[in-house]
């Protein structure tokens, strides 16, 4: 076989913050390291991040790592292994300062330390009053994070391959890693990258559901590569979805338009958030507003000709007002719903935001699969880092500025640990061609010529039966039908057809070719969602309105091969200190 | 002629893909006007918006939400145009 060869001691696929972590750290320890990534590095999702990024500093209000872990494992609803979120929060002043170190510019208080802002779901001591704990440069903090890394990976010879798209995990049958088969966007050529460890670091999943905040590129391939390779994925019925995307589009629309006095109506002119949460209305948290939408629409009060979204409106209040406090949030409706906020509701809908399950990893970015000897073991050469992975930190539900954070401390911890693989196996094992065939497959198939269905209409429906079957409305009934639909729109895969077969930049297969990685992941999402019988953080459950510590304080794993989910026990004990018991999760 | 129309579905597709960006918004933007609005425009217009697609992120996300101003003319010209695909 004539496929070009190129050999790394680690191969990293993802360039977003997660990989360019981790990238850093190995380059500066002279490990040589190939960074591939299907789009220029600093197109990453990671450039979206414009919140900030979570750290006690204490420099604005008292704080301290154990309340913010405290935050952590209360806002995860219980289900986030306590051992990780105790190395994150430990972690994580260190991280930021490392990162302003490597030269990101922020924001600053007056006597020159970093500006802290407030952000749902911080607390001090314990669930106490509000604290300030995001650490922001300006509004581009993820750019800022990115670039940075970029420029100090560039400085510390990386190697990049830019508009490469990994197409499936090398493994041999011994169950190590070996590497990945890559594609060239630009020329349609194959090269095998060979690797004594991989990093997955290939971020979330948006793209499964039609209405989303994720850029196109967050289609979940990392996440499908090890489902392919034979690793489960875990926790995947968690996502998190915002109440107030713009319908049909998906852009968040933040809760700063209710903030300042918007509010919903539906089809009826009604202000139903009056219904759901007489007392919070439409500042309720955003779980509950969108299960509200949700509702409204189901039960036909949808407004439009497809009755199929509701109105956010804030016609009562002084135009003057809108354009001085909100202006980002009234451009966008301008942009991309083509309403006016001043003189017009805007049509909004739940959008799907945050992948809160993913390759399951231990805190040293391992990836850890029941093999033999328990749940968790560690597939060797392979780890995972960033949104693709599930620590887990997020468990049930993931808060704002934690998961930048996840990202580089992980990111770091992940190529620490690499590191020390990699001084004890300085040599690369053979890489039988037979390894690559599984790969070569899945490629070739897409040189089929024929009539079928296309690529795009297959995507559509996918990501529309996702969005009606596994969204914020969930019970037995729904989700069921669901996988039952999923599952027959993968049985239509073998006939989708692309028109293009063309070498150079041939964007019809790696469409293609994300629409497989798609599949995967919806189907690892809706089959997790069904099993689940309560409710908890993100995934909430119609007919099982309540958590059930008892039979469900575990994680699941979804299995391809298999097509089953099993479960494993949530790691409750943090590394020093006590552990924080489940307890209702009110704020 | 044959050539012509191949390099030319391979430079769409070459925009196409650099059309994806980090950001669901500049996703939107970028390949709705790759597919109505670019082909309308004379090379260089052409050229200055492969030209665009260079920026950062963050940059093409203010000028094309109408917070920043492009310096640059034709620049300015072809920001106009994907805001408001309409204009002259
Ligand atoms: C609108 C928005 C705002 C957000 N704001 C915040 C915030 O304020 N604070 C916060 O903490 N979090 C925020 N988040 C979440 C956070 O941005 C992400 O979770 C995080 O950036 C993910 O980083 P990552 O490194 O895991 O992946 P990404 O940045 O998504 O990078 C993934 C990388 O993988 C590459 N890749 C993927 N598939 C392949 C393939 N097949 N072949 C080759 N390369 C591949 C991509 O090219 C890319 O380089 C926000 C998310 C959204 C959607």
């Amino acid at each position: 076989m004539d496929i070009p060869r190129r050999k790394f001691d680690t191969l990293i696929i993802g360039a977003g913050g997660g990989g360019l972590r981790a990238a850093l750290q190995l380059s500066q320890a002279d490990a040589h390291v190939a960074v591939v990534s299907k789009v220029f590095p600093t197109r990453s999702h990671t450039v979206a991040a414009q919140g900030g990024v979570n750290a006690a500093l204490a420099n604005v209000r008292p704080d301290n790592w154990h309340w913010h872990m405290f935050d952590t494992v209360k806002g995860s609803d219980y289900l986030g292994d306590q051992d990780a979120i105790e190395y994150m929060c430990r972690a994580a002043p260190r991280a930021v300062y490392e990162l302003e170190h490597f030269g990101v510019p922020f924001s600053r208080l007056e006597d020159g330390r970093i500006y802290q802002r407030q952000f749902g779901g911080q607390s001090m001591n314990f669930g106490g009053e509000q604290a300030a704990r995001t650490c922001a440069a300006a509004d581009r903090t993820g750019h800022a994070i990115l670039q940075s890394l970029y420029q100090q990976n560039i400085r510390a010879k990386t190697h990049f391959f830019d508009e490469y798209f990994a197409i499936d995990l090398l493994h041999h049958h011994d169950g190590s890693f070996l590497g990945a088969l890559v594609l060239n966007i630009a020329t349609g050529e194959k090269l095998v990258i060979e690797a004594k460890t991989t990093l997955l670091a290939t971020g979330g999943a948006g793209q499964i559901f039609r209405t989303n905040t994720n850029a196109l590129i967050n289609t979940g391939d990392g996440m499908a590569m090890a489902l392919r390779a034979g690793v489960p994925l875990q926790d995947m019925e968690f996502f998190q979805f915002h109440p107030t995307g713009i319908a049909g589009k998906g852009m968040l629309l933040s809760e700063g338009a209710r903030g300042e006095g918007g509010f919903l109506i539906n089809g009826d002119g009604e202000r139903f958030m009056e219904r759901y949460a007489p007392h919070a209305k439409d500042l309720a948290s955003r779980d509950v507003v969108s299960r509200a939408i949700t509702t409204e629409v189901r039960e036909g009060r949808g407004c439009g000709p497809n009755k199929d979204h509701v109105l956010l409106t804030l016609k009562h209040i002084d135009s003057a007002v809108i354009r001085k406090r909100l202006p980002a949030i009234r451009d966008l409706a301008l942009t991309f719903a083509n309403v006016d906020m001043c003189d017009e509701p805007v049509p909004v809908f739940p959008t799907a935001h945050y992948t809160m399950g993913g390759i399951p990893t231990n805190r040293f970015g391992e990836v850890v699969a029941p093999v033999e000897h328990g749940p968790e073991e560690a597939m060797p050469g392979l780890y995972a880092a960033g949104e693709c992975a599930c620590v887990s930190v997020h468990g049930g539900n993931r808060l704002g500025g934690n998961s930048l954070l996840d990202i580089i401390v992980f990111g770091r911890a992940a190529g620490n640990q690499i590191i020390e693989f990699l001084g004890e196996n300085r040599y690369h094992q053979p890489l039988q061609d037979d390894c690559l065939e599984p790969a070569l497959q899945r490629l070739a198939r897409w040189d089929n010529k024929g009539d079928g269905e296309t690529v795009a209409d297959l995507r559509m429906e996918l990501t529309k039966t996702m969005e009606e079957h596994c969204g914020v409305f969930r019970t037995e009934a729904v989700l069921s039908e669901g996988v039952s639909k999923v599952l027959a729109l993968q049985q239509r895969l073998p006939d989708v057809c692309i028109k293009d077969h063309s070498q150079v930049f041939n964007t019809a297969r790696i469409e293609a070719l994300e629409l497989e990685n798609l599949m995967d992941v919806a189907i690892a999402t809706i089959m997790s969602a069904q099993q689940r019988q309560e409710s908890r953080g993100a995934h909430s459950r119609i007919d099982y309105p309540e958590r059930d510590d008892v039979n469900w304080l575990r994680h699941s794993l979804y299995h391809k091969t298999s097509n089953t989910v099993d479960y494993k026990p949530v790691r409750m004990k943090p590394l020093t200190v006590a552990t924080f018991p489940p307890k209702p999760r009110t704020y | 002629m044959q050539e012509a129309t191949e390099s030319d579905a391979g430079k769409i597709n070459r925009l196409a893909w650099q059309c994806r960006r980090g950001m669901r918004e500049l996703d939107e933007l970028l390949n709705s006007f790759l597919l109505q609005g670019y082909r309308g425009l004379d090379e260089p217009a052409q050229e200055t918006f492969a030209r665009l697609l260079e920026y950062p992120d963050a940059v093409l996300l203010e000028l094309l939400m109408g917070r920043m101003t492009p310096a640059d003319k034709d620049v300015a010209h072809i920001v106009r145009k994907i805001r408001n695909p309409a204009a002259p």
